[in-house]
Formats: C-alpha cells, structure tokens, sequence
C-alpha cells in the first residue's frame, strides 16, 4: 500500500488489487461511521486505488498514517446489503455472446445468475456501479464501436464486470437484458441503489 | 417575495455554492463555483453565510430585473455593469431598487462574474446544494430568459464594508502546482509543465477542464504504452493525455479518470484556472 498525495485537499492510496481496495473502502468508511475521520467527506474507490478527499486542505502525512493504522478485514467479510436484481434477459447481444463463448444462450443466463456479485466503484455516470463476480466463462470484450445509445436499465458485461445502466447513455458494454428497478432517483436520500459494497444477485424474470 | 428575474441569461448563467461533498462515491462530483473565491468575496459583501448560492456569470450579457428591493454585489472577471442604466463598480455592496433592471457588460479581464444576492439564491438544493453540475446533470437548469429566481430571508449580519480591496488582474497568470501520483510516468514532466515557455488556454476549456496548448509532456519508454486503471480525480488534477497536451480539470470533472496525472493545482489557484480566457497564456511553478 502507497499513500500518495494528490493536491492540497485529497490523497489517493494506490493497492495491489481490487479486493485489497474493497477491505480500505469499507474500512474507511467503517471508521468514518465511529468518527474522528473528519478529515475525509469523499472516499472514490476504482480499480487499484482509493481517493479520499477532505473538504479542505488536508495533513497528508497524519492521513497517511491514519489509513496506514486501519485494520483490514477480508473482502469476504464486508457485510454490504444485499439486494436481488429482476433481469428480463432478451438483450440484443445474448447470441453474440453465446456465441463468443460457446455456450447456449441459456447457460449464459444461468451463469450471468448463478453468482453474488459486489458493487466495487462507480464513476462513469450518476449511479452506475461497476459488479464485480462476473463468471470468468462470460468475460468478453466491449464492442469494437460503441452504441450511440444504451437504454436505461440495460444489464450489461464487459470484461471482469457486469452493471446495470441507471440512464440512457453512450456506450460498448454487451448488453444481455433489462432491469426494470430504479437505480438513481434524487428523491432517494441516497439517490444510488448500487455503492461500493452493495452486494447483488441478478435473478431471470419471465419474458 | 423577493426574487430575481432573468430577462437574459447571455452567454452561459449558472446558479452555484460551494458545492455538493459526500456523493463521488455515486458518480457525482462536488461541482459549485468555478472560481469559488470570487463567490466567497461577492457572499462576503452581502454579509451572507459562505455557504449561499450565487450565480456564475460566463462573459456576460446578464440581465437581471429585481423583483422587491435587493442588496447585490459582483465579484470576480471584470468589466462593465448597469443598475437601472447607471455604471456600478465590482467588488462592492450595489442596492437595486424594486423593478431595478441589472445588467452586466462583457467581461473585459477575466471570464467567470459572481453575483451574490442579499439572502442567496434560493432554489430547491439538490443533494444539499443549489450547484449545477454540468457533467453529472445534477441541480438547476442553466438560467433562462423568464426564469423567476427566489431570493432566501436576508441573514442578521449587516455589510461590514461598501467596497473590497482585490489586487489588480495579473498581466501574467502563473499558477502553483503540487507533483501529482503519476509524475514519474514523464520524461521530465514536471521540467516540461513549468518551463518558462508556459501554455495557452484553448477553446475546448469548460467547467470540466481547462485544455492547454504548449511543450508536450512526453511519457517514459517504460510508460510508453501502459494503460492506467481509472482514478478518483480532483478539482486541479493536470492529466496528460496520450497527446501529451496537459488537460486540468476544474469545478465539473468527472468523478474518475483513465490518464496519468502529473500535477495538481493548488486549491489557492483553481479560481485563476477558471478565469483563463482562451488564447491566455499560463506558467506553472513547482510548489510545496
């Protein structure tokens, strides 16, 4: 683990891997809940790092060694909520992805539903969450060319995960079906259903 | 009650506090004042908490009709402004009149003017704060002609003083800059950004980033063809795209981003990022 320091008000710790990045996530936010982590309103989880940003200027040192003092539990043991998400799998890429990997359309889907998967960062829109769980069977690559538009609710998989887009977008990830639930509402006191953290099963609804 | 209506919106007029913490975990940045100290200072004039809302003025072209007797001051770019046809200076408490028209000339130095009304602008906040985000699509919509704008209870402190001392605009913009977490992605990238030759604001500069022209920073061999995984960003981040033409991102950036950052803008100077005009020259120096 490295803590650097990224401008005045924010330090971005850089780890080995995603599930190292989950344990500090839910560990910082652990506690931040008990207090004494003022120093910290925005903690923004990605890949291999964890920013956390002050409100103001920040001691990047006392920081540092704060994070460095955090005991780190297993991923295994974040106790997210769990939700389950109803899919109706008629998307316009199932074949192709049949296809891409040598399985029926049906064990796709039964692959796509079989795991528990962990909302592991957002960040390319408001309530978009990057799953991470995906079968390794389903990894596929995005789309040579992006849709100019994916629908809301559209589940989807690209590489190592899998998501669900809260709006209309852009975008290249493989699009297995539709899910109808609510992702992103400002009227919601946490207007994302999906945080780093949250746990999700996706399960197939009638067609 | 007390309101402000917009007659024009000209250029670009957002509503804008200091912005929305506690959401980048959702996709959503803190947003607010481009150049949050220019509001601070227009806030101050009213005698407003810091925390009220104002509007963000781009270049000009702002006309405002006071809807019942309003306290107003205008902080940040410079350049003209009319009460009721009559020059008003900025930088100063200005008393509108009921019916009073406001308008404001192009900015002469600078890019971004903030109005501060007595009270604060008083719109529903979204996720507790009134900013528009213009990347995120999250608060108000950007003012149009029409648009009745309420103006909240005036605060219990009184303005302490008729006009602030600012310092005049610099004929040079330099701007301060910490190493950032990829620096040694660079061939003396650090050399490159603050060399003497400095860069230039392009066009394509927003409320998400500032585009430069000037030196390339050119990668590493060893970094040459590396893909960094997406990073949480901040307001200041200086990301190098594979062009090697710095990109510093301001008040709107998005939450994440996939390119190296080789520096990052001290907060005391993000206000001077956003009023660069395009075709204006920047230096950066090292600091801290």
């Amino acid at each position: 683990m490295r803590v650097l320091p990224f401008g005045d008000d924010a330090v971005l710790v850089e780890l080995d891997d995603l599930a190292q990045v989950r344990a500090l996530d839910d560990a910082v936010r652990a506690a931040r809940s008990r207090g004494g982590w003022d120093a910290v309103v925005d903690q923004v989880p990605a890949a291999r790092t964890l920013l956390l940003r002050g409100s103001g200027p920040v001691e990047h040192a006392a920081l540092a060694a704060a994070v460095h003092g955090l005991e780190l539990g297993s991923a295994h043991h974040a106790v997210g909520p769990e939700l389950e998400l109803p899919v109706t799998y008629d998307g316009p890429d199932l074949a192709d992805v049949a296809q891409a990997t040598g399985r029926s359309v049906e064990e796709v889907v039964r692959r796509h539903t079989a795991r528990l998967y962990t909302v592991a960062f957002g960040g390319f829109m408001p309530g978009f969450a990057y799953l991470v769980g995906l079968d390794p069977v389903l990894q596929v690559p995005r789309l040579a060319s992006p849709r100019e538009r994916v629908p809301a609710g559209s589940v989807a998989i690209a590489d190592e995960f899998s998501a669900v887009y809260p709006a209309a977008t852009p975008g290249g990830w493989r699009l297995l079906g539709r899910c109808a639930t609510t992702l992103w509402d400002l009227e919601r006191e946490q207007p994302a259903l999906l945080v780093p953290g949250t746990r999700v099963r996706f399960v197939a609804t009638p067609r | 009650m007390t309101a402000l209506e917009v007659l024009a919106p000209g250029v670009l007029a957002l509503v804008e506090d200091l912005g929305r913490p506690g959401y980048a975990h959702m996709g959503v940045g803190r947003s607010g004042a481009a150049d949050p100290g220019a509001l601070r200072l227009a806030n101050r004039l009213v005698a407003n908490p810091a925390s009220h809302a104002g509007i963000e003025v781009l270049l000009g072209g702002l006309r405002l009709r006071a809807l019942g007797p309003v306290t107003v001051a205008l902080a940040g770019a410079r350049g003209t402004a009319l009460v009721d046809g009559r020059p008003v200076g900025r930088d100063a408490v200005l008393e509108v009149p009921d019916g009073g028209e406001l308008v404001l000339g192009t900015a002469t130095r600078g890019l971004r003017t903030y109005l501060a009304v007595r009270g604060g602008i008083d719109v529903p906040p979204v996720l507790g704060s009134r900013s528009t985000d213009r990347l995120a699509g999250v608060g108000p919509a950007p003012l149009a002609a029409g648009d009745v704008l309420p103006v909240g209870a005036p605060p219990t402190d009184l303005p302490a003083i008729d006009l602030a001392p600012v310092p005049t605009w610099p004929d040079e913009v330099v701007v301060p800059v910490r190493p950032g977490p990829h620096a040694d992605w660079f061939v003396d990238g650090l050399a490159t950004l603050t060399s003497r030759a400095g860069y230039r604001a392009t066009p394509a500069s927003d409320r998400v980033a500032v585009r430069l022209d000037g030196p390339v920073v050119a990668r590493t061999p060893r970094a040459a063809g590396a893909e960094l995984k997406p990073v949480g960003l901040v307001p200041g981040a200086v990301q190098i795209p594979p062009d090697g033409r710095p990109v510093v991102f301001g008040a709107d950036h998005p939450v994440t981003g996939g390119y190296p950052v080789l520096a990052v803008v001290r907060s005391s100077a993000l206000g001077a990022m956003a009023q660069l005009r395009p075709g204006e020259a920047v230096r950066f120096v090292l600091a801290g």
